[in-house]
Formats: structure tokens, sequence, C-alpha cells
């Protein structure tokens, strides 16, 4: 396949902008993505983009000009973000067009996600019944790994220790205040054994991205970081989601190990090849959990990498460099671009505090979401 | 007695020692919960399931669900709710009775009851088996 580079990145500070729409934090942060590529509007040739809950993102041509490009709005949940990164990166590929632009945003209400049983396809009851919460699955899933892999609470407490220590070396992070540990693990309890400082909220952010051809790359003398793959794939048989009245009793794979091994193997590269990480953390345990779907360790090893800290950002795999949800909140249609971006920062070294030493060549983005899709991306300097 | 209204129509059976009614496939075998609905259970016949299994996670609600779709009482008790594994059959969601969080384990033997959710209206639940 052509190689593709990310040649701009653009971002609005995630959290919440009362007096901005979602769409137009969109508009912002495409607006810096060309000012970052040194492009404008009239480049781009193409674009993908979504919002989960702020409305239709080809309405951004009322404010970055009518053109006349085709526009295409991504609607897929969790994986939007990284669907409009693999359909613009495709694009581009094809030969379709040199420039192209990937944008996603959102702007959630407070509180947790309030999901409709019928828009699942599941039944009334399902929901009346207090049992069809994201947040209980979450823990769920971890209450289990801990079990049968030894994973201890204090570990939980540590992720999102990590996190919000990151997010105070991050510009656009939400949470910008450290916590303490002792803090994480005394918090009320949400769903055990998870307290209220090891989920992420639903917030506000967009995030743009400008892809253009190795060529068209060069022309420009861009500050373009590679994209090796990307990988987006939805559930096996047997596996173990968000929003199921029950499961099989033959237990099968998982749509994160899909994802990653088609995105290691489209890349030509191994988990002991990537220099920083991003994985999603919507709450502490999906990390730990993540790290070992991800190929990154074995089920239980994650205890010692924590106990030799081996995740932080002078580690041996940085993960989540910029607080990951944790710090930043989970804007659903900009949070998988997010971690792409944080990823671009990282490789060009323009992370400032956070910036991972030794001139990382390597990153890796892993999303994950409802219901149970995965989205993988490696990029390569 | 029970005179509590059931949540739904046809997700237990009517008898002394109700079974959840799940839906087994006529050419595989592979049992679901629940019943399908629509053309989707046309190749699916209703299978009553085990009352009894093991615990194979669990967690507790501790803030009240948003409404709608959470249909529980004004005033909100945290509750616990879990998966238990039917063994050769399914692993179902259920809400969890009888029990501490402290006193669950995973692999523990749990027996189906039924229990009032909200005012009148019954669900079905899972309560550590003597």
């Amino acid at each position: 396949m052509t190689n593709v580079q990310i040649i701009g990145a653009g971002i609005h500070p995630f959290g919440r902008t009362e007096d901005r729409s979602g769409r137009d934090q969109g508009v912002f942060a495409v607006r810096q993505a060309l000012a970052d590529a040194g492009l404008e509007w009239t480049d781009i040739e193409c674009a993908y983009g979504g919002s989960e809950g702020a409305g239709n993102a080809d309405i951004m041509v009322n404010e970055l000009g009518l053109t006349g490009l085709p526009f295409i709005n991504v609607s897929n949940g969790c994986a939007t973000g990284g669907s409009a990164l693999s359909s613009a990166r495709n694009a581009v590929a094809a030969g379709q067009c040199d420039i192209a632009l990937a944008v996603g945003f959102d702007k959630h209400p407070r509180g947790a996600f309030n999901a409709k049983p019928g828009d699942w396809g599941l039944p009334e009851w399902y929901g009346e019944t207090g049992m069809m919460l994201t947040t209980q699955f979450f823990a769920m899933k971890i209450q289990r790994y801990m079990q049968l892999h030894g994973i201890r609470r204090r570990t939980l407490g540590m992720v999102a220790e990590k996190a919000f220590r990151n997010g105070t070396l991050c510009d656009h992070a939400w949470r910008r205040s450290p916590v303490d540990l002792d803090t994480i693990l005394n918090a009320p309890m949400v769903n055990d054994p998870l307290t209220k400082y090891m989920f992420c909220s639903p917030a506000e952010g967009a995030v743009a991205l400008i892809i253009a051809s190795e060529k068209k790359a060069r022309e420009l003398g861009a500050d373009g970081v590679r994209i090796a793959s990307i990988a987006v794939r939805t559930r096996p048989p047997g596996s173990f989601e968000v929003f199921a009245p029950a499961i099989s009793v033959e237990r099968g794979g998982k749509p994160t190990e899909l994802a990653s091994k088609a995105a290691y193997e489209a890349a030509g590269i191994g988990p002991e090849d990537i220099d920083v990480a991003q994985l999603q953390d919507t709450e502490s345990g999906a990390e730990i959990m993540h790290m070992a779907e991800n190929g990154f360790c074995a089920d239980g090893e994650q205890e010692q990498w924590f106990a030799e800290r081996r995740t932080e950002l002078n580690g041996q795999l940085p993960v989540n460099t910029d607080g990951g949800c944790l710090a930043c909140g989970e804007p659903i249609g900009a949070s998988g671009l997010r971690q792409v971006y944080e990823n671009t920062v990282q490789l060009r070294g323009r992370g400032g505090a956070r910036q991972v030493p030794g001139n990382p060549k390597t990153a890796y983005s892993h999303v994950y979401g409802a219901p149970g899709l995965s989205a993988v991306a490696i990029l390569e300097r | 007695m029970n005179v509590a209204i059931p949540v739904a129509e046809g997700l237990w059976t009517d008898e002394a020692e109700p079974r959840l009614i799940g839906g087994q496939h006529r050419l595989t075998g592979e049992i679901v919960f629940p019943m399908l609905q629509g053309d989707a259970a046309q190749h699916f016949d209703a299978f009553p399931l085990s009352r009894t299994g093991t615990l194979w996670s669990w967690t507790s609600q501790g803030f009240r669900p948003k409404l709608p779709p959470y249909a529980g009482p004004e005033a909100f008790t945290p509750f616990l709710i879990g998966y238990v594994e039917l063994p050769g059959q399914v692993i179902v969601e259920t809400r969890i009775e009888g029990a501490s969080l402290a006193d669950l384990k995973l692999g523990m033997p749990m027996e189906l009851v039924l229990t009032e959710f909200a005012p009148g209206r019954s669900t079905f639940a899972f309560r550590p088996a003597p």
C-alpha cells in the first residue's frame, strides 16, 4: 500500500467548554491542524469526520469554506475517530486524493452515558432492572480478570495515579491536578472494584488530523509521521462485551486481539518494537487488561510492570502519556483520534514536559468501545 | 406469596420453582438468553434454563442508574449484579440477592430466585446456594 503520512495535527482542549458547541470545537481543531501543516482549507481534497452526540461533521464546511470537497460523515460509536482516520488513509492510499482530513468531536452531558435498550437491540427490562450501564461491564470484566490473574486493587489505583500525573504535564488534558494513591483507593465506589477516580467521564473535545501521500508530504517539506497500519475489527464469537444480557459458555476471542494482530502484521513489527502506546483506559482496569490484549505482556504480568514503573513516561513502554481517557475525559467521537494525535506529538518530539525520552520511533494506539469493536493504529517516524 | 408483576412476559417459566427461559438453536444447539424476538427467533426453540450455576463475575451498583430506562424505586439502595454460568448452557447477567460483596467468590454455587426490584414489579436474581 502507498505510504501515507500524518502531516498536520490539531486538538481542541478536552474537558468542558461551556460556550462552544462540539462542532465548533471540531472547527477549532481543523484550523489548528491546517496551521500545523502549513495548509489552507482549500488544500483539503476530501474529509471524513463525525461525532457520537454532537451532530454531523460535514456542516463544518459552513465555517471552513464551501470548497465543494466530498465530506463523509462517520458514525461508528467509539470507533468514529478511528474509522474516519482509516477512511482518510485509504482514500489517500487509493490515489483518490493527495490530502485528506480526519476529524472527530463530541460534547456529552454530565454523568454516565445513558443508553436506550432499543437502540442496542435489547429488551426494555434489561434497562429497567438497572443492568444496562457501561461501567458495570468494565467492573465485571476486571473483577474476573483480577481473580484469575492476581491483579491487586492497589494496581488499579496506580493506573489512575499515573494518568492524573501525566495529565498535569499535558495542555489538552482536562484533569490537570495530581491525585494521590490513597485518595483514589478510598474514593466512593462506583462499581466494585472501581472507585470514582478510576473511571473516565464523558467530556468534550475535538481532534483533526491531516493525511497526505508520501509524495505530497515530501513536496510540502512536511514534518510527517508515517501511518504504518490501521486495523478496525468487530467482535468474534464468544467474546465478552458491553451490554450483554448473556454470554456464551464457549469462550472465544476479543475484538482488541483481532485488531492488534492485524495491525502488527500489516506494519511488519511486533509489540516488542513499540516505543510508546496509548491504550483505551475508560477505567483503570481497561488499561491493565489492554496491555495484555495488545500483546505487550502476559496476563498477570501487569503487577510486575507497575511495580517496576515500566509504563511511566521514562519507562520501557510509556502508556497513556497525555493522561489517557482518565485525565482527558471521553468525548466519544474525538477520543480515538486524541490517542493518534498524542502519538504524533511524541514521534515529532514535541511533547514538552511529557515527551518520552530517547526519540521514540514507533507509536501504538488502541481504542475499544460498544458493542465490541476495536481500532488500532501504528505510527512510525 | 409473590404477587409482583414480572418486569417482562416470557422471561421465566410459571411453575413452583421458576426457570429462566432461554432459546436453543435447532441446528447448532447453541443456547442464548433471553429467548430471541422477531425474525431472529425463527431458528430457536424456547429452552428452560438450569436454576443453579456458578458465579462468573460480579460488581456493585453504587449510584442510581439514569431514569429512563431504570425503573427502580426513587429511594436508591445500592445493589449487586453479576454473571452466573449455567453449566453447559449459557452465562447470564443477573441481579444478586442475599449476599454482600464480601461473600462473593469466583465459582461459588448460585441459585435462581425472583425478587421485587421496584414496588409491585419482579425480576429474576441469583443468590448463594445453600
